[in-house]
C-alpha cells in the first residue's frame, strides 16, 4: 500500500454516502473531516457509532450532512454541541435518533450480512415511534407472547477514523477500540488516517495481531499525525481542552462558528 | 460535620447501592461516580464499578456494545440516567422540547438509556435541578419509558429519584413516585411548589439524613483521588484534590 495523502484519502467520498463515524473517545479522523469540509462534500448520511461530538458537529454547521443517525451529539463537558442543535431547530438536517446498543446492533447485522438483529429495549420509547424502519416482532421462539424490536443491518458506504498506527501492508491496530473493527468490518470501504506507519506486519505480531484490522478490510490509509486533534487518541495523546472549550463557545453562534472555521488551524501545533 | 450539597447527594445515593454488586455510571455523572466509588469502598473492594470515560475505573474492551452487553446479561445492577425532562410516571426525556423532530429546544439525544433503563435492575433517576422545568407532568419525548406494558421483558427500571430537594421511590405497579425524605434546608412545600408531578407523601416526611463523618472522610480522602480520574474539575472543586 502505497502512502497516500490526508486529501487523496477523502477525495473519493461521494456526496450523499452513508458514513460512520465513532464516539470521541475512539479515534476520531479530525484532520481527514477539516479536508472532507475543504473539499465542499454534500449531503452525508452521517452514522455515529454509537455517539458524536465536535467531527460532526463541524460537519453539520459547514452544510456537510443531510441526515443525521445518531444516539446522542455532545461535545461532553465543555456543553451542547452548537451547530447540531441549531440545525435541528431550523430544520436542516433529517433526524434517525436512536439508542446506542440499537446503532451497535445495526452495525453488527451489517457485519453478519444479516438483514436485522433483534434487541431488547426502546418498546414505548417516541424513538421507536420516530423510527419507521425499526420493527416490533412477537419473538418466534417464546412459547407465550414476547414482543421485541428489531433493527436493520446498518451498512455504511464509508467508515472514516483514526488509528494509532498501520503497517505498510495496510493492517491497522486499534487498541482498545473494538467499535473500529465492527464499522470497517460492515463498511463497504474503510478509509483510516494514522499516527504513524510502522515497519513489520501487525499480523505477524502475536500481541497485536487480536487488535488489528486486517488490510482486506481496509480501503486505503494515510499519515496524519495528531490526526485526532483537538480531541484525543488512547495511548498516544490527550484531548487539548482548551482548543475543545474554544470551539464550543465559537458554535454557540453561526457568527462565531464561520469566524472558528475561517481562523482555526486544522491542526495541531507540531 | 459540615458537608456541601454534592457531599449530602452523594451520601443519598450511596445509601440506595446498598448490596448491589456492581454499578455503572455513564457520562457526565461526578456525583453518581463518587456513590459508586464510595460504595465500593465501603464493600472492602468487593463490589464493581464501571465509570465510563474514565481511564483506570473501567474494563470495557470489546466495543462500543460492551457495556450493553454486560447489562443485558444482568451484570450490572445499578446504573443512573437523568433528563431534561422527568415525569410522573417516570419517564425521561434526554432528546428536547416542542414538537419533533423541529424542536424548539434540542439536547444531545438519547444514548444508551431505552435500552439500560430496561434491563439494568436499579435505575437511580438523578436531576440536581428540581424545578417545574425538568420535574413535568407529561416529558415532551420519551427517551425511554419508566415503565412498560405487560408481556414487554423488563427485569430493569426506575428504583429511586434524588434531586436538590429530595430523595423519592418509585412504585413500579403503580407507576408512581413516593418521597422518602427532604433533604436538610428544605421542605415538603418547596418540594410541592417545584414539581410538576403528582406524588405520594406524608404530611410530615422524614429529613434526609446528613452523610455519615466516616464516609465524608472517605469521600474527601481516597474517592477524591479517584473520581478525578474521569472528573479533574470536579475534584478540584468539590474536594479541593488534584
Amino acid at each position: 500500500m502505497s502512502e497516500i495523502s490526508i486529501e487523496r484519502l477523502i477525495a473519493d467520498i461521494p456526496n450523499g454516502a452513508r458514513i460512520a463515524v465513532p464516539t470521541s473517545r475512539s479515534g476520531v479522523a479530525m484532520a481527514a473531516s477539516r479536508a472532507l469540509i475543504d473539499r465542499g462534500v454534500r449531503d452525508l448520511h452521517l452514522v455515529t457509532i454509537p455517539t458524536a461530538g465536535i467531527q460532526a458537529d463541524m460537519l453539520i454547521g459547514t452544510g456537510c450532512v443531510a441526515v443525521a443517525e445518531t444516539a446522542g451529539i455532545t461535545l461532553d463537558e465543555f456543553g451542547q454541541a452548537g451547530r447540531f442543535v441549531a440545525a435541528v431547530k431550523a430544520g436542516e438536517i433529517r433526524l434517525m435518533d436512536s439508542t446506542c446498543p440499537a446503532i451497535v446492533s445495526g452495525l453488527q447485522a451489517g457485519e453478519k450480512g444479516v438483514p436485522f438483529l433483534p434487541i431488547r429495549g426502546l418498546i414505548g420509547s417516541d424513538l421507536l415511534v420516530n423510527r419507521s424502519d425499526y420493527r416490533v416482532i412477537d419473538n418466534p421462539m417464546a412459547a407465550s407472547g414476547d414482543p421485541i424490536v428489531l433493527v436493520p443491518a446498518i451498512v455504511p458506504d464509508i467508515a472514516l477514523f483514526h488509528a494509532p498506527m498501520a503497517d505498510k501492508f495496510g493492517n491497522v491496530w486499534i487498541g482498545k477500540m473494538r467499535e473500529l473493527m465492527t464499522m470497517a468490518h460492515a463498511a463497504k470501504q474503510t478509509l483510516v488516517t494514522v499516527e504513524q506507519i510502522v515497519d513489520g506486519n501487525l499480523m505477524e505480531d502475536e500481541l497485536r495481531a487480536p487488535a488489528t484490522i486486517p488490510e482486506m478490510f481496509i480501503t486505503n490509509v494515510a499519515k496524519a499525525k495528531n490526526g485526532a486533534w483537538p480531541l484525543g487518541l488512547d495511548g498516544c495523546y490527550e484531548a487539548d481542552a482548551q482548543a475543545l472549550a474554544d470551539y464550543a463557545n465559537a458554535a454557540r453562534s453561526d457568527q462565531g462558528f464561520s469566524a472558528y472555521m475561517a481562523q482555526a488551524p486544522a491542526k495541531a501545533a507540531q | 460535620m459540615d458537608y456541601l450539597p454534592e457531599e449530602l447527594l452523594i451520601a443519598v445515593i450511596t445509601r440506595l447501592l446498598e448490596g448491589v454488586e456492581h454499578v455503572a455510571v455513564g457520562v457526565s455523572s461526578p456525583i453518581p461516580g463518587s456513590a459508586a466509588l464510595l460504595h465500593q469502598a465501603l464493600s472492602n473492594g468487593q463490589a464493581r464499578v464501571t465509570v465510563l470515560n474514565s481511564k483506570n475505573l473501567q474494563t470495557l474492551n470489546d466495543g462500543a456494545g460492551d457495556l450493553f452487553d454486560r447489562a443485558a446479561q444482568g451484570r450490572i445492577g445499578a446504573f443512573f440516567l437523568s433528563g431534561g425532562q422527568i415525569d410522573g410516571q417516570a419517564n425521561i426525556n434526554l432528546v428536547g422540547i416542542g414538537e419533533y423532530p423541529q424542536q424548539t429546544v434540542r439536547w444531545s439525544g438519547s444514548f444508551g438509556s431505552a435500552f439500560l433503563y430496561f434491563v439494568v435492575p436499579r435505575v437511580i433517576l438523578f436531576r440536581d435541578e428540581h424545578t417545574r422545568r425538568t420535574m413535568v407532568e407529561t416529558v415532551d419525548f420519551i427517551s425511554a419509558p419508566g415503565v412498560s406494558a405487560p408481556g414487554v421483558y423488563r427485569p430493569g427500571g426506575p428504583y429511586a429519584l434524588v434531586t436538590n430537594l429530595g430523595l423519592f421511590s418509585f412504585d413500579r405497579a403503580l407507576a408512581r413516585f413516593r418521597l422518602v425524605s427532604v433533604h436538610p434546608g428544605h421542605s415538603l412545600e418547596e418540594i410541592l411548589d417545584n414539581t410538576g408531578f403528582a406524588f405520594d407523601y406524608d404530611a410530615n416526611p422524614d429529613t434526609t439524613p446528613p452523610p455519615e463523618p466516616e464516609r465524608l472522610t472517605l469521600l474527601r480522602g481516597t474517592i477524591a483521588a479517584k473520581i478525578a480520574d474521569p472528573y479533574p474539575k470536579f475534584a478540584k472543586t468539590v474536594f479541593n484534590c488534584g
